[in-house]
C-alpha cells in the first residue's frame, strides 16, 4: 500500500506537464463538477460540501459548510477566494494556481453558485506573477466557454469573475485584511465583532472567504459526492489534504495524502512521502502547520495527521506544511528568523505585536550573535505572555492573544517552542558569547 | 414637546445618562451597571465610575480597537476572555472584569510595549505634565526598564503644516490624528505611512496638512506627538490656569476652556458640548488668541488732539465722548446720532448699550450687523432650529456662505450628519462650496436670483424642467425629489455673496417659509455675537427681546421711561445719512466698516462726512483711527459675561486674564457715559444687567442668574426656554487631552458666580401684558421687486465671500494665522477664461462702475458660466472695492493687463 | 511619462470598473504604473489618487504597506532572495553572503549599472525548491551559488527575456473584456433567488414534516453541524 494511493481530489492533473491549459483540464473532467452543480439547487451543492465535511484548507480550520450556512441573506453577497497564501513553509496554493487554476476557476463558480454570489474575487498573492497569468488566462478561457459571466452553461445563473493580485503582504492572508486590501486599502485586519465576512464582509456586504484549496476541492466534492469525501480520512479529519513538506527531508514537496490515517513519521519517511532525512542526520524538530504553530519533537512522530489529534497535543496542521529540522541546525537561529518574519509582517495596528515582535527579534538576535544575558530567556517569554497570555511550554491550542488578529499570537510559538525544547542551546550562546552551529 | 430633538445623529454615545428604552444591565467588577443597548463597554464603565485606560478610543470617533490599552476580561461563551473595552458593545447581564491580574498585567504589557519605542523626553515635551502614557507609566506601568535594545529614530520634529509639528518618535499609532482628519475634518491629508513598526504618520510630501481644523488633531493626541507652533514650548501644563468659556470668533460659539499662564492666554481647548461643538474648534478660533495677547491692543483711551489721537484719562475720554453726542443731540436732535457694530460685544454689552441709545440718547438708528446680514426683523422672526435639529433633520436647505470657510465647526456638523447618516443637502449657492462634495443637490445659480431658484423649487405643479436662474432643469428635479414628502427640513440661511443685496437672500427665506410652513430656521450669520446683539435691540426697529420697536413700545416705555418714536436706519443707511449730514454723530461699537461694509468707498465717504466719532475698540483699526474719541474695550477671556450663538443658544464667557492697561468691558463704558449725558442706566454689575435682561426680554423669560449657574446650562440655554432641544448632559472634555481638565465644570461656574457681596437690586417688571415676540408677518421679505437683468455679455457677476484666513483684525494680529491668508484673486470658469481670451494666472484688470483694480485670474469650473468669485476681504484687498451696496447686482468686466505678469 | 498613459489610462479605467467602488482597484493601479516605469513614480500616486478620488496621502500610505510596491527608483530586474525558515535550512544566508559580493551590493542596494536591485525576502512559497531565488517574480530553485550567477549572467544577457518580463509586469495576459452583467441585474437575481429559497425549504419542511409524522423515532440531527460521514448518506 502506498501513501499515494488515495484518491486524488486537487492534485489529479499535476502528473502532466500541460496541467494548466484548457486542453488538458476538458480532456480530463473539467468543468463536470461545475455543469453537475449547477442541475442541483445550490441548497443541494451547499448539502453536498457541508456532507463532505471538509474544513477550510486556509489554516483557520472552520468547516467550510457551516462557512457557508451563516451567510446573511442580502441582495448583494461577495465570494472571495484566497490565494495569498504567504504562511511561511506553506506552498501548496501557490502550485495549485500555477498547475491547476482551472480547477479553481471551476471550484470558485461551484462555491459562487451554492452561495449565490454577486461577484467573485480571486485574490491571488502578487508574487505568484505566473500563477496570476494562469489564472486570468483560465477565467478568460471560462468566459470563452460560457462557465462563467452571463447565463452560465444555459443554466440562468449568471455571475461575473476577477483576479485580483496582491502586492507583498502576509497579513493579507487573513481574511478580513485581505478584505480591506481588495477594498484598496492597507492590510489592517478588521477588529471583532463583527466575527464573521459571512454577516459583515467585503464593502459590509455578507461574503465568503475561502482558501484556493478549499475550493479546488469542490469539482471532486461534486463529481464524487460529499460522502465519498467524507469516507477518506476520520470524522475529525476528513477527505485528503495536500502538506507542504519542507526543510531537512530527502524529497521536500507537496503530497497529497488522505488525512488521518498517517502520522508525521509516515509523511517525513515514508519512501514515496519524504523519503527520510539526509544520511546521517538526525531529527531535531518539526514546525507542523506553519511558523505560527508550536514545534514538535522526535518523540511526537507518531502523532496522526489529523486536525483534532494535533490540536490535542498542543499545536495545529494549521496550513499544511511540515518543516523539518535536523541536528545540523541551531535552533536559535531558526527561532530568530520566524520572529523577524513576524516583525517585517506585523500589520503595526495592535502595540503588542507591532512592539512586541521587534522587541523578540532584537533579543534573539543578540543572542545569536553572542550578545545575550541569562536574563533574556526569562524576557522573552515575559513578552511572549503579554501578547499570548499564559502561554507555555509544553503548548496549549488555541492560544489566547492581546491582540485583534492571530499573527500576535503566531509570535511566541517559535519562541517558547525553542526555549522549551532547546534551552541548552540557547545557555551555549549565551555563556560562549556566539553560536555553535557557525 | 416642540423642543424634543428631532432625532439622535449620534453614531457612538459618549458617557452620559441612558434613556430606559434600550436599557440594559451589565456586571463591571462585581457591580451592577446600567447602560444602553449598543453602547461601548469603555463608555457605559466610564459613567458608573469605571475608567478604563485607553488610547486610541476617543468618545466623537468610531473606535478603532488598536492600541489594545483598553482591554478587560468580558465573558463569552468560552469563559472570560480579554477584549477591547472600546469596541466591545455591552449586552444584557455581560460579566466584564477590570480589574483582574490578568487585565493588569495585559494593561501593564501594552504600557511596556509603548515605550519600547517611545523617547524618554518628558522634560523638553510639551505634553509633559498632562500625558497619559507619562501618568500611566507611573501609576499602572512595571518599574523599571527592561530593554536594551536601540529605539526607532526619525527625524526630530518636523512641520505637517503652518500650525501643526509632528515628532513620529513620540507617536504610538492611535490613528487618532488621521482618523480626526479622514472621518471629521474631511481631508485626509495625514495617513499611516509604512507597515508594522515602520508605521508613521505623515503627509504627502510636498502636501502640508491644510485643514482647517489641524488643531483638533493637537488636541486629542495622547502624547506630544503633534503639537501646535503657537503653543509649543509656550507653557508646562501645572503652570496653567482654566476657565470655561465661549468661542466668539464666529457664531457657532463653540465651548471652550482658556488656559492662561501669568496672565497670558496660552492655549484653548474645545470641551464637548454635545448640541454645540462636541469639543472640536477651527484653527481660526483656536489660535486667534494670539490678537488678545498683541502688543497693539489698545489700552488707554484716545482723544484726537490737533488731528493726532493721544492717550488720555477714562474720565477726560468719556466728558469728551458724552459732550459730543449731547451737542449733536441738541443741534439735531437724537436722530443724528447713531451706533453701528456691536456684534464682537457680550449680550449684557449688547443690552447696555441698546438701553443707552434708544432709551438714553433716544436714536433707533442702531445696527449691529454691517451691512453682511439680513434683516433684523426676518432673522428674529423666523422659526428657529438648533444645530442638531438641523442634523437630526429629513432634509437641509442650505442657503448662505461657505461654511467651511465662515463658519467652520456648523459645516464640520452639517458635513457628519450627511456622511454618516445621509443627511439630504439641498445647497442653494452661487459657486461650489466646501459642502458641494457632501450636498445631495447644489443648484447653483445666477447671483440675485435665489428667490427664482426657490420658486421653481417648490412649485407645487412642479413641472417646469427648463433652466432656471442658470440652473439646470433636472438638478431641480433631482432637488424636488429629495424634498418630496419629507416632514421635517430645516433652513440654514445667510447671506450667499456680499455682492448682492440683502433683499436677494431674503426673498427667498421667506419663499421657503411659506412653501415649508413646517421649516425651521438655522441663522448662518457670521459674526461672533450678532445673534446676542439683535436679541438685544441693537438694530433698528426692534426691542430686546425679539419684540418690534412698535410692539415693544409700551413696555419698554414703561420700563426705561422712553423709546425712539420711529424706525431708524440700519448700517448702509446710517452710513448714507452720515455722508450727507443728515447723522452727525456716530458711535463705532467694536465697529470697522472701511474693512467690513460691503461697500468700502460708502463706509469711507460716511466715516468723513461723520462730525463726531467715538470709537470703542480692541485695536486701532481703519476705522478707528478716524474717531475723535478712543475708548479701550476688553475682550474676549478678558471679562465674564454671556453669549449667544446662532442657534440663539446663550453660553458664558469666562476670564482668565486682565484686560491690556486700562481697557473696560463694554457694558461699563455704556454706563458710564450713561451718567455723564445725565442718565443712570441702572446696572452696576453683570447679574443685575441680567437680571434685568430677564425681567424685560420676552425671550429671555425666566433665563435667569440662577438657572444659568445650573449644571443644567453646561451646554447653554437655548432662549426662549422650553425651544431647549438638548438634555443636558455634563459638557466633557476627552481625558485624554488634558487630564487635569476634569475641573472645568467648577471653574465655569465659579467664574460666573455672582461677585460676593455684590448688592442686586430688584428689577421691576412694567405692568401690562408683555409684547408678543415678532413673527413672520410682521418681517418683510425684503424690499425689489424680483430678480435683476441677467448680465451683458462682456460682464461676469461677481460672488463674493469670506475666506477663513482674510483682512479681519483677530487674524491680522495673530501671528501664527496672519501668514495663512491668501491673497486675493478672482475664479472664473474656464469657458468664460478662455472665452476672454485670458489664462489661469494672468493678472487682470477688474472693471466696476465703483472702481477698477489688478488681480490674478484662475481657472476653477465650481464657478459657473457667466459669473466670477472674489473674496470680500483680504489683507492684500477684496471685493468690497467693487461692491456699490446701492445696487441689486455687481457686474464686473475682465482685461489682460500689458505688459503685467 | 510618468502618469498613466495612453493604453495604460485605458486598462487603468477599466480596471477601476470591474470593482463595486473604486478604490478597490488601488493595487491594481500600482502595480499598472510599476509595470509602467519599473516603480510608483510620485506622478502616478497623484494620478492614481485622482482617478480613485482620493488625496495622493492615502495612495502613498496604502501603497507604503506593501512590499512589492515601491515608492522609490529600483533596477530593472529585482533579485530576491527567500531566507525564511525553509531556504534558511537550506543555506539561503550563505547565498544572500554570495549574492552580495557577486552583484557588489548589499541587500535593499542596486548596482551601479541600474541593472539588478537586491532584495531580501520572506517566504516566497518555493519551500520545496530551496534556497530559491526570484528574480522580477519569476521562481528559480534551488540555486546555489553558481546557479546565482549563471541566473544573473542570463538576465544580463538577455536569454531570459522570454520567461522574465522587466520588473513591473505582473502578469503578460489581460482580462478579456469587463463584466458581463450589471451589478442591480445580479442583485434583482440574487432576491429572487432567494425567495425561491425560501419556497424550497418551506416545501421541504413541509415533506420531512408529513414524513416524520410517518417514520417512528429517529433521534433528530442537530441542524448545520458538520454531520459524521453516515450523516451525509444521500
Ligand atoms: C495572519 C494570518 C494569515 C493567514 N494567511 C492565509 C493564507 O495565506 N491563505 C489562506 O487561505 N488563509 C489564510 N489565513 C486564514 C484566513 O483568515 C481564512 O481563515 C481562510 O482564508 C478561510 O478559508 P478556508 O475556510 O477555506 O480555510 C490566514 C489567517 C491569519 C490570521
Ligand atoms: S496582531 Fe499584529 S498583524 Fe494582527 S492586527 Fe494586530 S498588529 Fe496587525
Ligand atoms: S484599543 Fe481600546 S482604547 Fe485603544
Amino acid at each position: 500500500m502506498s501513501f499515494l494511493d488515495a484518491p486524488r481530489v486537487v492534485t489529479s492533473r499535476f502528473e502532466h506537464e500541460d496541467s494548466h491549459t484548457l486542453s488538458r483540464f476538458v480532456s480530463t473532467g473539467g468543468y463536470d463538477g461545475l455543469r453537475r452543480a449547477l442541475t442541483m439547487t445550490p441548497e443541494e451543492v451547499a448539502a453536498q460540501v457541508d456532507a463532505s465535511g471538509i474544513i477550510g484548507r486556509g489554516g483557520a480550520g472552520f468547516p467550510t459548510g457551516r462557512k457557508w450556512s451563516m451567510l446573511r441573506p442580502a441582495p448583494v453577497r461577495y465570494l472571495v477566494i484566497n490565494g495569498d497564501e504567504s504562511e511561511p513553509a506553506t506552498f501548496k496554493d501557490h502550485a495549485l494556481v500555477t498547475r491547476d487554476p482551472n480547477q479553481l476557476v471551476e471550484g470558485a463558480l461551484i462555491a459562487a453558485y451554492a452561495v449565490q454570489a454577486t461577484q467573485v474575487f480571486l485574490y491571488v498573492r502578487g508574487e505568484f506573477a505566473l500563477g496570476l497569468e494562469r489564472v486570468q488566462a483560465a477565467l478568460n478561457d471560462a468566459y470563452r466557454q460560457g462557465a462563467v459571466g452571463r447565463d452560465i452553461f444555459g443554466s440562468g445563473f449568471s455571475v461575473d469573475a476577477i483576479v485580483h493580485p496582491g502586492a507583498g503582504a502576509y497579513i493579507c492572508g487573513d481574511e478580513t485584511a485581505l478584505l480591506e486590501s481588495l477594498e484598496g486599502k492597507r492590510g489592517f485586519p478588521r477588529v471583532k465583532p463583527p466575527y464573521y465576512p459571512a454577516v459583515t464582509g467585503l464593502y459590509r456586504e455578507p461574503t465568503i472567504v475561502n482558501n484556493v484549496e478549499t475550493v479546488s476541492s469542490l469539482p471532486w466534492i461534486i463529481n464524487h459526492g460529499g460522502a465519498a469525501f467524507a469516507a477518506l480520512g476520520a470524522p475529525t479529519s476528513t477527505g485528503t489534504r495536500v502538506f507542504a513538506l519542507a526543510g531537512d527531508v530527502m524529497r521536500p514537496g507537496n503530497y497529497e495524502i488522505e488525512l488521518s490515517k498517517p502520522t508525521f513519521r509516515d509523511l517525513i519517511f515514508a519512501p514515496e512521502l519524504g523519503g527520510g532525512l539526509r544520511p546521517g542526520r538526525s531529527l531535531k524538530a518539526i514546525v507542523p502547520g506553519g511558523t505560527s504553530a508550536f514545534w514538535i519533537g522526535p518523540d511526537r512522530l507518531d502523532l496522526h495527521l489529523d486536525q483534532k489529534a494535533v490540536a490535542d497535543a498542543g499545536t495545529m496542521l494549521g496550513s499544511g506544511s511540515v518543516v523539518v529540522m535536523d541536528d545540523t541546525q541551531c535552533m536559535v537561529r531558526a527561532a530568530w528568523r520566524i520572529s523577524r518574519f513576524y516583525r517585517r509582517e506585523s500589520c503595526g495596528q495592535c502595540t503588542p505585536c507591532r512592539e512586541g515582535s521587534g522587541w523578540v527579534e532584537n533579543i534573539l538576535r543578540r543572542i545569536e550573535a553572542g550578545s545575550g544575558h541569562e536574563d533574556d530567556l526569562g524576557v522573552l517569554l515575559d513578552i511572549c505572555d503579554n501578547i499570548s497570555p499564559e502561554v507555555s511550554w509544553p503548548s496549549k491550542w488555541p492560544p489566547q492573544q492581546t491582540t485583534i488578529c492571530p499573527l500576535g499570537p503566531s509570535i511566541p510559538p517559535a519562541v517558547v517552542s525553542s526555549i522549551g525544547m532547546f534551552r541548552d542551546e540557547y545557555m551555549v550562546h549565551i555563556k560562549d558569547g556566539g553560536c555553535p552551529f557557525d | 414637546m416642540a423642543g424634543a430633538p428631532l432625532t439622535d445623529t449620534r453614531d457612538y454615545q459618549r458617557p452620559e445618562a441612558a434613556p430606559d428604552a434600550d436599557a440594559v444591565t451589565i456586571n463591571v467588577d462585581g457591580r451592577p451597571v446600567q447602560a444602553r443597548k449598543g453602547e461601548l463597554l469603555i463608555a457605559a464603565a466610564e459613567r458608573a465610575g469605571t475608567y478604563i485606560p485607553r488610547f486610541c478610543y476617543h468618545p466623537r470617533m468610531k473606535p478603532v480597537g488598536m492600541c489594545r490599552m483598553c482591554l478587560v476580561e468580558v465573558k463569552g461563551p468560552r469563559g472570560f476572555a480579554l477584549q477591547p473595552a472600546c469596541f466591545v458593545p455591552v449586552e444584557e447581564g455581560q460579566e466584564v472584569l477590570t480589574q483582574s491580574d490578568k487585565v493588569r498585567k495585559a494593561q501593564d504589557g501594552v504600557l511596556e510595549f509603548l515605550l519600547v519605542n517611545h523617547p524618554l523626553d518628558c522634560p523638553v515635551c510639551d505634553k509633559g505634565g498632562e500625558c497619559p502614557l507619562q501618568d500611566q507609566t507611573i501609576s499602572f506601568g512595571p518599574g523599571e526598564s527592561r530593554f536594551l535594545e536601540e529605539k526607532r529614530h526619525f527625524e526630530k520634529p518636523i512641520a505637517i503644516s503652518e500650525l501643526v509639528y509632528l515628532d513620529r518618535e513620540r507617536c504610538i499609532q492611535c490613528s487618532r490624528c488621521t482618523r480626526f482628519a479622514d472621518e471629521l475634518a474631511g481631508d485626509p491629508l495625514i495617513d499611516f505611512i509604512g507597515r508594522g513598526d515602520q508605521l508613521e504618520v505623515n503627509t504627502y510630501p510636498d502636501a502640508p496638512f491644510a485643514s482647517y481644523f489641524s488643531g483638533n488633531t493637537v488636541q486629542i493626541c495622547p502624547v506630544g506627538a503633534l503639537t501646535a507652533s503657537p503653543y509649543r514650548f509656550r507653557a508646562r501644563p501645572w503652570d496653567l490656569e482654566q476657565v470655561e468659556s465661549t468661542c466668539t470668533t464666529c457664531a457657532v460659539g463653540c465651548v471652550v476652556s482658556v488656559q492662561s499662564s501669568a496672565n497670558r492666554i496660552t492655549r484653548y481647548l474645545g470641551i464637548d458640548s454635545d448640541p454645540v461643538n462636541q469639543s472640536w474648534m477651527c484653527d481660526r478660533g483656536r489660535f486667534d488668541f494670539e490678537a488678545v495677547n498683541s502688543e497693539d491692543r489698545l489700552s488707554q483711551p484716545l482723544i484726537r488732539r490737533d488731528g493726532q489721537l493721544v492717550p488720555t484719562t477714562w474720565g477726560d475720554a468719556l466728558s469728551r465722548a458724552a459732550a459730543g453726542i449731547e451737542e449733536v443731540r441738541k443741534l439735531h436732535g437724537p436722530a443724528a446720532v447713531a451706533v453701528l457694530g456691536g456684534a464682537r460685544l457680550a449680550n449684557e454689552d449688547a443690552y447696555a448699550w441698546a438701553k443707552l441709545a434708544k432709551a438714553v440718547i433716544g436714536t433707533d438708528s442702531v445696527d449691529a450687523q454691517m451691512g453682511d446680514g439680513l434683516p433684523a426683523e426676518l432673522v428674529l422672526a423666523l422659526p428657529q432650529a438648533t444645530i442638531d435639529e438641523a442634523c437630526g433633520a429629513d432634509a437641509v436647505i442650505l442657503l448662505g456662505p461657505d461654511l467651511k470657510e465662515e463658519l467652520p465647526v456648523l459645516h464640520l456638523r452639517l458635513r457628519q450628519a450627511a456622511v454618516e447618516r445621509k443627511l439630504p443637502i439641498i445647497e442653494i449657492t452661487q459657486t461650489a462650496t466646501g459642502m458641494t462634495r457632501h450636498a445631495a443637490v447644489s443648484l447653483i445659480h445666477r447671483p440675485g436670483e435665489a428667490a427664482s431658484v426657490v420658486r421653481a423649487l417648490t412649485d407645487p405643479s412642479g413641472a417646469a424642467s427648463s433652466d432656471v436662474a442658470g440652473v439646470p432643469g433636472p438638478s431641480l428635479a433631482a432637488a424636488r425629489d429629495v424634498l418630496a414628502g419629507v416632514a421635517r427640513v430645516v433652513v440654514v440661511l445667510g447671506r450667499p455673496s456680499l455682492a448682492e443685496s440683502a433683499a436677494a437672500p431674503a426673498r427667498a427665506a421667506v419663499a421657503l417659509a411659506t412653501a415649508f410652513p413646517q421649516a425651521r430656521f438655522l441663522s448662518a450669520l457670521r459674526r461672533g455675537n450678532v445673534r446676542g446683539a439683535l436679541d438685544m435691540g441693537l438694530a433698528p426697529g426692534v426691542l430686546p427681546g425679539r419684540v418690534g420697536l412698535n410692539q415693544g413700545r409700551d413696555w419698554f416705555g414703561r420700563a426705561w421711561g422712553q423709546v425712539p418714536p420711529e424706525r431708524g436706519l440700519d448700517a448702509s443707511g446710517i452710513l448714507d445719512a452720515s455722508a450727507d449730514g443728515r447723522v452727525q454723530a456716530l458711535v463705532l461699537l467694536g465697529a470697522n466698516p472701511i474693512e467690513d461694509f460691503p461697500d468700502r468707498r460708502r463706509a469711507e465717504q460716511g466715516l468723513d462726512g461723520a462730525g463726531f466719532i467715538v470709537a470703542v475698540d480692541g485695536f486701532l483699526t481703519e476705522s478707528s483711527q478716524k474717531a475723535d474719541v478712543v475708548l479701550p474695550a476688553a475682550l474676549y477671556s478678558e471679562r465674564p459675561g454671556t453669549t449667544t450663538n446662532l442657534e440663539g443658544r446663550i453660553t458664558r464667557l469666562g476670564q482668565k486674564v486682565v484686560p491690556p492697561g486700562v481697557a473696560w468691558p463694554d457694558w461699563m463704558i455704556a454706563v458710564e457715559l450713561g451718567v455723564r449725558l445725565g442718565s443712570d442706566l441702572e446696572m452696576d454689575t453683570l447679574a443685575e444687567i441680567r437680571d434685568e435682561i430677564e425681567a424685560l426680554a420676552v425671550s429671555h423669560r425666566g433665563i435667569t442668574e440662577e438657572l444659568l449657574n445650573t449644571a443644567a446650562a453646561r451646554d447653554g440655554i437655548v432662549a426662549p426656554l422650553g425651544r431647549a432641544t438638548s438634555e443636558p448632559a455634563p459638557a466633557a472634555i476627552d481625558p485624554m487631552s488634558d487630564p487635569g481638565i476634569g475641573a472645568v465644570e467648577h471653574h465655569g461656574v465659579k467664574a460666573t458666580a455672582p461677585e460676593p457681596g455684590a448688592r442686586r437690586r430688584l428689577v421691576t417688571r412694567p405692568e401690562g401684558q408683555p409684547p408678543a415676540l415678532l413673527s413672520l408677518p410682521d418681517a418683510e421679505g425684503g424690499s425689489g421687486s424680483g430678480d435683476p437683468a441677467p448680465p451683458d455679455a462682456y460682464s461676469l457677476r461677481l460672488v463674493a465671500g469670506r475666506k477663513l484666513y482674510d483682512g479681519a483684525v483677530s487674524v491680522r494680529h495673530s501671528p501664527s494665522l496672519a501668514g495663512l491668508a491668501a491673497p486675493a484673486g478672482i475664479r472664473v470658469n474656464p469657458y468664460d477664461l478662455d472665452r476672454l481670451g485670458l489664462h489661469s494666472g494672468d493678472r487682470v484688470r477688474i472693471s466696476a462702475p465703483r472702481g477698477s483694480f489688478v488681480l490674478p485670474a484662475a481657472a476653477d469650473p465650481g464657478v459657473p458660466r457667466g459669473s466670477a468669485w472674489m473674496p470680500f476681504s483680504q489683507p492684500d484687498g477684496g471685493a468690497s472695492r467693487l461692491i456699490d451696496s446701492a445696487e441689486s447686482v455687481t457686474d464686473v468686466r475682465l482685461e489682460t493687463v500689458q505688459g503685467e505678469g | 511619462m510618468p502618469r498613466l498613459a495612453g493604453p495604460n489610462l485605458e486598462r487603468a479605467k477599466e480596471t477601476i470598473g470591474l470593482y463595486p467602488q473604486a478604490r478597490s482597484a488601488l493595487v491594481p493601479l500600482c502595480h499598472l504604473a510599476q509595470e509602467q516605469d519599473g516603480w510608483l513614480t510620485p506622478e502616478a500616486i497623484e494620478h492614481i489618487a485622482e482617478l480613485l478620488g482620493l488625496t495622493p496621502v492615502e495612495v502613498l500610505g496604502t501603497a507604503s504597506f506593501y512590499d512589492m510596491l515601491h515608492t522609490e527608483p529600483v533596477g530593472r530586474n529585482l533579485v530576491g532572495i527567500c531566507t525564511n525558515i525553509a531556504c534558511l535550512l537550506a543555506g539561503a544566508y550563505e547565498l544572500m553572503e554570495h549574492a552580495e559580493e557577486s552583484l557588489g551590493v548589499s541587500a535593499g542596494g542596486t548596482t551601479s549599472d541600474g541593472q539588478f536591485t537586491l532584495e531580501e525576502l520572506e517566504c516566497a512559497a518555493y519551500c520545496d525548491k530551496a534556497p530559491c531565488v526570484l528574480v522580477n517574480y519569476r521562481f528559480f530553485g534551488p540555486v546555489d551559488n553558481a546557479g546565482f550567477d549563471q541566473i544573473v549572467d542570463d538576465v544580463r544577457a538577455g536569454r531570459l527575456a522570454e520567461d522574465i518580463p522587466p520588473h513591473g509586469t505582473l502578469s503578460r495576459v489581460r482580462r478579456e473584456g469587463g463584466l458581463q452583467v450589471p451589478a442591480d441585474e445580479i442583485a434583482t437575481q440574487r432576491a429572487a433567488a432567494d425567495t425561491a429559497k425560501r419556497r424550497r425549504a418551506e416545501e421541504k419542511k413541509k415533506l420531512e414534516e408529513s414524513r416524520s409524522a410517518d417514520a417512528a423515532a429517529t433521534a433528530p440531527q442537530p441542524g448545520g453541524q458538520p454531520g459524521p460521514a453516515s450523516g451525509g448518506a444521500e
